[in-house]
This record gives structure tokens, sequence and C-alpha cells, in this order.
């Protein structure tokens, strides 16, 4: 693997759970060991270096406060275990107190707060002493759904604020597409691609960044030489587009209709041209053609969204006429 | 309906196991006894006695008030027991903490043959008490002391400075507590192994990211999440430094002059050996107030950790 930050960056690696995300994250971070490679911060290597030398903060997923400290030690101790000036402790403290809103909160202990409170005061002892890289462990799946927007959303502007280069796990897309600079999808230990949220939707490299991305994933039918994928936002009723860009068209047997008020989600099997094919088409609410179960429509997609992927080793192909 | 409902309701035997009324209090029962007849009736007797003129073959037995603690509490030997059984848990309980605590932070960690170590800090505990006493007096005999044919052999003592292990004051002192901790250490020590892999892998990722070397992480962190568990071991401990005897014993009997004399010993010699059983109980119930304040600090733990 080979993997470079830009300075003030916010990478984030992205994938299904035990591809080793958390595993480069901890050697990042110089808690765990690579058997090889090099690690370069600021072009320094640092594999030789312990976690403190290497001016490095972390979050953890489950925030790993001192749950006998209360707000205000658990952000002094990096600074105390730094050999900060005791008079400049409380200056510091106050600042990332500010930046985070939890100022009232410095006398409570961590299981007198909430969770969104808990994660604030995790970045706050994580910022506080100036990183030069922030790691990021999967911060905010311990909050419920709604807390979650929120954060992703005052955590990004933080990122923006400090400037301070960012790497961020997950296995949650909407996290990665909405927060990342870039992201790294990996897989098996491997980056698949690397790449702004836009071309690793759009454009994907291979078959798993097609289908791990994009919910419901991206339809992947077998031509005879090679793999076709196509979103199912781009798999819509015939008569949905008003032509224009040029169409594959496709016939579509519809076997179940789900409502889920913005979307319907459309399942069924291809006819014609590959006969048989399982696919699933996304209709946001503005197609308002009637679709039901069991009848046979008339579907398309438009030709430049077809993506092509070589069937032996599944990387993207060079588009083709189908 | 209703006829298959009545034929359905349980009897003889499983209605009184699924009767929460019944089942509850036949399963408490047998430990209800267990206490009363070994614990709580011996404990009124002594009590009794305390405050009685009894001894041994004397079948009348005649109340004298407060006169067997006025009498024991003066004399010099009560006193030497009473400091020296401070002296003697205190000691051994630090030494204990300290020692489990350094034992319990290598235990944790992975290494080979690390299930032989923990075999071997283990055994002291399972071994019966008395053999293993029994052992520490040959090692530390007067003339066969393996610990002195050692020292001698290493050139540090010789053969005219051979050590009375058991038969000089402090050394006597000494050798009780080290074999008390000996005993009590792998009970401590397993308690706070449980402490320790309590503790989230997190916080000490935490705080090697956050800068901490050994230790500040030690002292601020580590020792810190496990102190109510430490205190519960730290307890357990000072329970039976004040009122085992078993090393005390077998290796000194109390001796030499009263030097190692405790007060579950003196008690013991006065009250079963001395045949003086009024005023055994009454030394034996000074252990009270000690052990009051024991289970006391033990409730409040418990409290402690029960609204956290």
């Amino acid at each position: 693997m080979d993997l470079a930050t830009q300075e003030g960056e916010f990478l984030v690696l992205l994938g299904p759970s035990g591809c080793g995300k958390t595993t480069l994250l901890r050697m990042i971070a110089g808690l765990e060991e690579p058997t090889s490679g090099t690690i370069l911060i600021g072009g320094q290597v640092v594999n030789d270096l312990p976690p403190r030398a290497r001016k490095i903060a972390m979050v953890f997923q489950s925030y790993a406060l001192y749950p006998h400290m209360t707000v205000l030690k658990n952000i002094a101790f990096p600074l105390k275990a730094q050999g900060l000036r005791r008079e400049e402790i409380p200056k510091k403290i106050e600042w990332a107190a500010a930046l985070f809103g939890i100022g009232h909160l410095l006398g409570r202990k961590p299981r007198q707060l909430s969770g969104g409170e808990r994660q604030r005061v995790a970045l706050a002892r994580a910022v506080v002493r100036e990183p030069a890289v922030f790691l990021l462990d999967e911060p905010l799946s311990n909050l419920d759904a709604k807390l979650r927007a929120s954060a992703r959303d005052e955590l990004q502007q933080f990122q923006r604020r400090i400037g301070t280069t960012t790497i961020y796990v997950t296995h949650d897309q909407i996290e990665a597409m909405g927060l990342g600079d870039r992201i790294a999808v990996m897989q098996g230990g491997r980056v698949r691609q690397l790449g702004t949220p836009v071309e690793v939707y759009a454009e994907p490299a291979d078959t798993f960044v097609a289908s791990f991305l994009g919910s419901p994933p991206m339809n992947i039918v077998e031509a005879p030489d090679c793999l076709v994928g196509f979103r199912p936002e781009h798999f819509l009723p015939r008569d949905a587009y008003d032509g224009g860009a040029s169409l594959i068209a496709l016939g579509l047997r519809v076997t179940r209709v789900e409502y889920l008020g913005a979307d319907r989600l459309v399942y069924g099997v291809l006819e014609g041209k590959f006969q048989g094919a399982k696919v699933l088409a996304r209709l946001p609410s503005t197609v308002t053609t009637p679709v039901q179960a069991g009848r046979r429509y008339d579907f398309a997609v438009p030709e430049k969204e077809m993506k092509f992927f070589d069937p032996g080793t599944r990387l993207r192909t060079a588009a083709r006429s189908v | 309906m209703s006829d298959r409902l009545a034929t359905a309701r349980p009897r003889g035997l499983s209605f009184v196991v699924d009767s929460p009324r019944w089942l509850g209090p036949l399963m408490i029962g047998p430990a209800v006894l267990y206490i009363v007849l070994v614990v709580g009736l011996p404990f009124v007797l002594a009590i009794l006695y305390a405050f009685s003129d009894v001894s041994m073959g004397h079948r009348t037995l005649e109340f004298v008030g407060f006169r067997n603690f006025a009498s024991v509490l003066g004399t010099p030997k009560f006193q030497t027991a009473l400091k020296n059984t401070f002296v003697f848990a205190v000691t051994s309980q630090v030494l204990v903490m300290v020692l489990a605590t350094v034992l319990a932070l290598a235990l944790i960690r992975d290494f080979h043959g690390k299930w032989l170590v923990r075999l071997l800090i283990l055994l002291p505990w399972v071994a019966p008490i008395s053999l293993g006493t029994i052992g520490w007096l040959w090692i530390l005999d007067s003339t066969y002391s393996v610990i002195n044919w050692t020292l001698e052999a290493l050139g540090l003592i010789t053969n005219e400075g051979w050590l009375m292990w058991l038969g000089v004051p402090h050394l006597a002192m000494a050798s009780v507590i080290v074999i008390h901790v000996w005993r009590i250490l792998p009970l401590a020590t397993v308690i706070l192994i449980a402490g320790l892999t309590s503790i989230p892998h997190d916080i000490h990722d935490a705080a090697q990211m956050d800068g901490a070397g050994f230790w500040r992480h030690l002292f601020q962190v580590t020792v810190p999440l496990i102190r109510p568990i430490m205190l519960v071991a730290g307890l357990f401990g000072l329970v039976f430094a004040f009122t085992d005897m078993i090393v005390i014993f077998v290796l000194t009997r109390g001796g030499p002059y009263d030097t190692t004399q405790v007060l579950a010993s003196l008690a013991f010699f006065t009250g079963i050996q001395g045949g003086d059983l009024a005023e055994g109980a009454a030394v034996a119930l000074f252990l009270f107030p000690l052990l009051v304040a024991v289970a006391v600090g033990f409730l409040r733990v418990a409290r402690r950790t029960e609204v956290t």
C-alpha cells in the first residue's frame, strides 16, 4: 500500500470491517508496528518513534476518556505529559474548551456527559496540544443517528478552521462522502481506490469500489466479454428521460416495488440484453411513471453512465458499445 | 378451558420450585443456617464468656462485668500483642498491595510460559496453609536453614554468623510477615489481574497517545482505575491478617518472648491452651471493633462501585 496525505487534508479511510483500516491508523499512531515499510510524518521516518514523539493526536471510537478524571483534567493530561509549564496549561484548556463549547462541562466526570459531549471532550483533548496529524477512529459510530448528522457538520467545520491534516477511519460511506476531501477505499489490507468523493462514486476503479459505495449499490451484470455496471439512480423508466443523451434501452420485468417516500426501489429481472440478470432501480419521487410488480416495462440507462469492468481482474476497462 | 388450567397446576416439588415465595427461602436457608451455627452462635458465646468467669474444668458460670477486659488490658503481654497485630497486618498488607500490583502488571502481558508462571504464583494459595508453612519452618530452621546455607556458600555470612530466623525478635517478625505475604499474594494478584483486564484497552492507548510515560501512566491512569478493586483486595487481606494465626502458630507460637504474638494467637493460647476461656474471649473481642471498621470499609466500597 502506498498512501500519501496532503497538508491540511481530510482523508477518509473507508472499508468494510476487517479490511485493515483501523490497523493502518494504529500503525500511523505508533500503537502497532508495521512488519515492513515506512511511515513518514512531515518527511521524517517515524517507524521507530514512540507515539508521544510523533506529534499525533487520536480520537478513539469509545472516546477513551479517563473515567476517574474531570473533563478539565482529561484535557490537561496530554499537556502535563508533554511537560508544558504549569501557568500555560489553563490558557490552552480555555482555548480548546471554547473551540468545542464545553466550557461549562469542565468540572464534570465523563460518566455525567452525553455521547455528543463526550465526543467533544475527546476532540478537545486531542486538539489541545496542537498535533501535526489528527487520527479519528470511527468517532461518530457511538452517537445516535440524529446527533450524527450535526456532529458530522461540526467536525468538518472544526477541521477547516484549524486546518490540521486529518485521517478519519469509518465504515460508513455517508460519513466518508460527506466529510472527506479524499477517500481511500480499502479492502483486504489494500487501497482499492484513492480519490475525491465524486471520483470514487462516479468513476469506481474496480467492482469492489463500485458495489461498496452507493446505497443501494451499483448493478453489475455480465456481458459476454465484460462486466457492466450502472447505478440504480441512473436506471429509470424510458419515458423519464427527455431525450438528448444517448440511452441504452433495457426491458425490465418488475418483481417487487418498495415505496420509501423520497424514492421507490424497483426490483426486477432484465429481459433482452443481459437476460435474467437481477437488478435494482431507484426512482426519485419526481419520476411519477406508475410501476407495478409482475409487469414488464421499458427502462433505460444513459450510455455515459455505463461502467465496464474486466471479468478476470475486475478492474475498470475502457468504455465500449453494448 | 378452566378444567385444563386446573390440571396444569404444578404439584409437589415442582410447585415449590416454581413459586418464588418458597424457592427463595429454600435456597438461602442452608446459608443462613450455616452462618447462624458457625459464626453467630460462637460470637454470642464469646460475648457471654468475655463477661463471665468461665474456665475449663468448671461447670459454673458467673457474670463478672468488665473484669476480664480490665485485667487483660493492663498486661504487657496484651499490649505487645495489640501492637504486633497492627505491625503484622499493616506491614504485610502494604507489601502485598505493592507486590501484587507489580505481579499483576507483569502477568497481564503476553509472554512465553505465562501459564507456568501464573500456576507457580497461584500455588501458595491452593496448597494447604499449614503444610506450606511447615515447609517454611524447615527452610527457616536454626540448624538446617537452606537460606543460611546459601548465604554462607555465597560468602555473605560466616559459619558463626548463621541467622536465627525465628529466634531473634525482629527477624522472627520479619519472617512471619514475609511468609504471610507469600501466602496472601496470589489472591491479591488474581483480584488485581481481574481489575486490570477490566480497563478498556483504548484507555491505555489514549494515555500512550497523550504522551504519558511509564510512571505517569501507572500512577495517574492505571492505579486510579483499579483503586476500587485494590481496596477490596486490601480489605480482604486485612481481615486475613487480623484473624488468621496459622502462620504464626506454626512458625513461632508467638515467640520469642511474645514478640510475634498477635491478638488471634494470644486469644488461642490464653483461652484454649491456657484454659481461661473468659479471658481468651475478652482478648478475641478486641478484634471486633477492628473487623467492624474493615466491614464498614467493605460496604462503602461496594456501594461506591454500585453507583458508578
